[in-house]
């Protein structure tokens, strides 16, 4: 359990800097083997934190992307059906059984994201991705999964799963998850960072943002994030205004108030947004920032 | 199931004194009284995170206990609170007490509801006593024809002008049977609705590997068909306060056991009420409701409670198959032009916007609050809802989106 540092300082090493909270529950994770489901605004690097994660283990990471309709058949495992039908066709005439053996073996069987990560030799990190995009049977399903790690496939068998994965669910709350799910992870909710660790996360991301310009975006951006938005700036969003103002060469925010209001298209993707954060605004906050 | 989830294993984690064990059950049982879904794993795995060291510091119990037992934002944000309040022995803001709290009875539009609650309450415990008395066989039937008739004259009759408990009692009844009839009839209809159009090429063949791959038999990919999601709205302010009451139990009538069903009540501030309402049991649901509307009674701030939803809920609540209901009187006591533009925002986001106004149908009535003529012109069927009968004019109109 004194681990927290270290997870804290791993995770930091691969480019994600995590508040205590959080190092708290990738600790609790690994002691409890339970998924961690992070739920927060869009934009605030819930996919992030799998993707240091699984870097910090030197492992792999197996990614589930959700949407609507997602079914077995492309979250688990398939057969291909191409290769079977040659395969009759190239052994025409021979005995029967043996032909359907050789088809439903594992080399005709193809791996998706789930089967694949109770099947590596490592435990690798297995990212289920915007989990609220999925529908309830699938949620069901996956439950059922999460909870004994074995797959039945009826041609093969019972698959148990040789390692079990790192599991992180994503949720942006478009639909309310079932209490079941919920109850089987560990929650945490990824809220947008504060000043000093925005501009610490700005610092190692991008290459070349100083110390001082780091904490004035990190500032900036915390005013804007207050000002009534439609669509409130992530921390991607945050990356990508400094990456352009560490490209335009800005060293100091306060020197270039034109370039900054010129760049906020970075933050404010809506033309409601665009046109309520006005110069004046834009003056006002950049104000607060010194 | 209440005395705790701790307790199965005292002997695997010896570690753990029966004393800390016993505060911890306690500790699962206030959580439980404040709503978290706590169960008999969530027990355990407690006690192991306490053996494996992490009670040492309150402040990394408090953050680890928090992973553990929330499972949602709200339960996120309140369970400092309670953390701090339970083994710390602060006080608990008021905010995150949501059982056990009396001060509802101050609330004057809530008061009267749950008065209706507990005369319900006495109502039926007389009905029995009056059956049960003269009750041969012929009485009996007499007495079900008379309930056929008065409840015939009951739809046509203002829910405001229902003064005694067993008329209102009544009607509470036929609101929450009627929004069963219409929630089973909508969910039909979607099934029946039901087609294949697109050819699944995959399924196709592999289906048909018992003919060589000769595709005989196609697979089509059938699109799923969201059912109809209804969003309820309710006033709950002064004005509406004879209304309320139907509306609840119409509201708890379509919400139980109805997946795709939300409620929300408004007065001055939007609260989420699906889950209190999702109380099989109308009077304690009603209850429970009560605690989560605190500062009933006020003006009506239609506007900004508009704004917390699409702000917060609606991208939640909402898809492409929504209908949202909104039960109001329209009286504005915010910024008309406010709620204009959210219901303009609303319109862009759901199929449908019902308005169901109690007062309409009252003689010389006009919409003429500024409220509601901001908002007619974002509104697809305005209606009245006074009565019973006007509430089932509304089901074939559902049933059609």
């Amino acid at each position: 359990m004194n681990n927290r540092e270290q997870i804290a300082q791993a995770l930091a090493a691969s480019g994600y800097i995590a508040d205590g909270e959080l190092a708290t529950a990738i600790s609790l994770m690994q002691l409890l083997k339970r998924p961690l489901l992070l739920e927060g605004e869009a934009g605030v690097g819930k996919t992030e934190v799998a993707k240091a994660l699984a870097s910090s283990h030197a492992t792999e990471l197996i990614r589930l992307q959700c949407y609507e309709g997602l079914d077995q058949s492309a979250a688990l495992y398939e057969w291909n059906y191409q290769r079977q039908l040659l395969a009759i066709q190239a052994h025409r005439g021979e005995d029967a059984g043996a032909i359907e053996d050789q088809i439903f073996s594992e080399k005709y069987l193809l791996e998706r994201p789930l089967l694949a990560a109770i099947r590596r030799t490592k435990p690798p990190v297995l990212l289920i991705d915007e989990i609220d995009r999925a529908d309830d049977e699938f949620e069901a399903f996956l439950l059922e999964l999460l909870s004994d790690f074995q797959v039945s496939i009826p041609e093969l068998g019972t698959i148990k799963a040789t390692t079990i994965p790192h599991v992180v669910l994503t949720s942006n709350g478009t639909r309310e998850l079932s209490d079941a799910l919920r109850r089987r992870c560990l929650y945490h909710y990824v809220d947008y960072p504060d000043v000093d660790r925005e501009a610490r996360i700005i610092m190692a991301r991008i290459a070349g943002a100083s110390a001082s310009l780091s904490q004035q975006i990190a500032r900036m951006v915390e005013g804007i994030r207050k000002e009534e938005l439609r669509k409130v700036p992530g921390v991607a969003e945050t990356l990508d205004w400094a990456a352009a103002l560490v490209g335009l060469d800005v060293r100091d925010l306060l020197e270039v108030p034109e370039t900054v209001h010129e760049t906020l298209m970075c933050l404010l993707k809506t033309h409601e947004d665009k046109s309520r954060v006005t110069r004046e605004v834009s003056q006002r906050l950049l104000g607060k920032v010194a | 199931m209440s005395c705790c989830g701790a307790s199965p294993d005292f002997e695997e984690l010896d570690e753990v004194s029966r004393l800390v064990a016993g505060k911890l059950a306690a500790f699962l049982k206030t959580l439980r009284d404040s709503g978290f879904a706590v169960g008999l794993h969530e027990g355990q795995d407690a006690a192991a995170l306490m053996a494996a060291g992490y009670a040492q510091k309150p402040g990394l119990l408090r953050s680890a206990f928090k992973h553990l037992f929330s499972a949602r934002k709200s339960d996120w944000d309140k369970f400092d609170g309670l953390f701090d309040a339970f083994w710390l022995a602060k006080r608990v803001r008021s905010r995150s007490i949501t059982t056990g709290s009396t001060k509802a009875a101050n609330n004057p539009s809530f008061k009267s509801l749950q008065d209706q609650a507990s005369a319900r309450a006495g109502s039926e415990a007389t009905d029995q006593v009056a059956s049960t008395d003269d009750a041969p066989e012929g009485g009996a039937g007499e007495g079900r024809m008379e309930g056929a008739s008065r409840a015939d004259n009951l739809a046509e009759i203002d829910f405001r002008k229902m003064a005694d408990p067993g008329q209102i009692e009544e009607a509470h009844a036929v609101a929450a049977r009627l929004a069963k009839t219409m929630r089973t009839r909508l969910t039909r209809r979607d099934l029946a609705r039901r087609r294949g159009y697109r050819l699944d090429l995959r399924r196709t063949i592999h289906r048909n590997i018992s003919h060589g791959g000769v595709p005989i038999n196609l697979v089509k990919r059938q699109r799923k068909d969201k059912p109809l999601r209804l969003v309820m709205l309710l006033d709950a302010s002064g004005s509406m306060s004879m209304y309320t009451g139907v509306f609840l139990r119409f509201i708890h009538g379509v919400l139980d056991e109805f997946r795709e069903a939300e409620a929300f009540l408004f007065h001055t501030r939007l609260a989420h009420v699906s889950d209190a309402m999702k109380e099989q049991d109308a009077a304690r649901a009603l209850d429970r409701l009560s605690i989560m509307a605190q500062g009933a009674g006020g003006g009506t701030k239609i506007g900004e409670s508009l704004q917390t939803f699409n702000r917060w809920h609606a991208a939640r609540v909402l898809h492409s198959r929504s209908c949202v209901m909104i039960v109001s009187d329209g009286y504005e006591t915010g910024d008309a032009q406010l709620l204009g533009r959210e219901m303009a925002a609303l319109a862009k986001r759901c199929r449908r916007i019902v308005w169901l106004n109690p007062m309409m149908a009252w003689q010389g009535y006009a919409p003429e609050a500024a409220g509601i003529k901001a908002a007619l012109p974002h509104i697809d069927l305005y209606a009245p809802a006074n009565t019973l009968k006007s509430l089932t004019a509304l089901e074939p109109y559902l049933a059609k989106l």
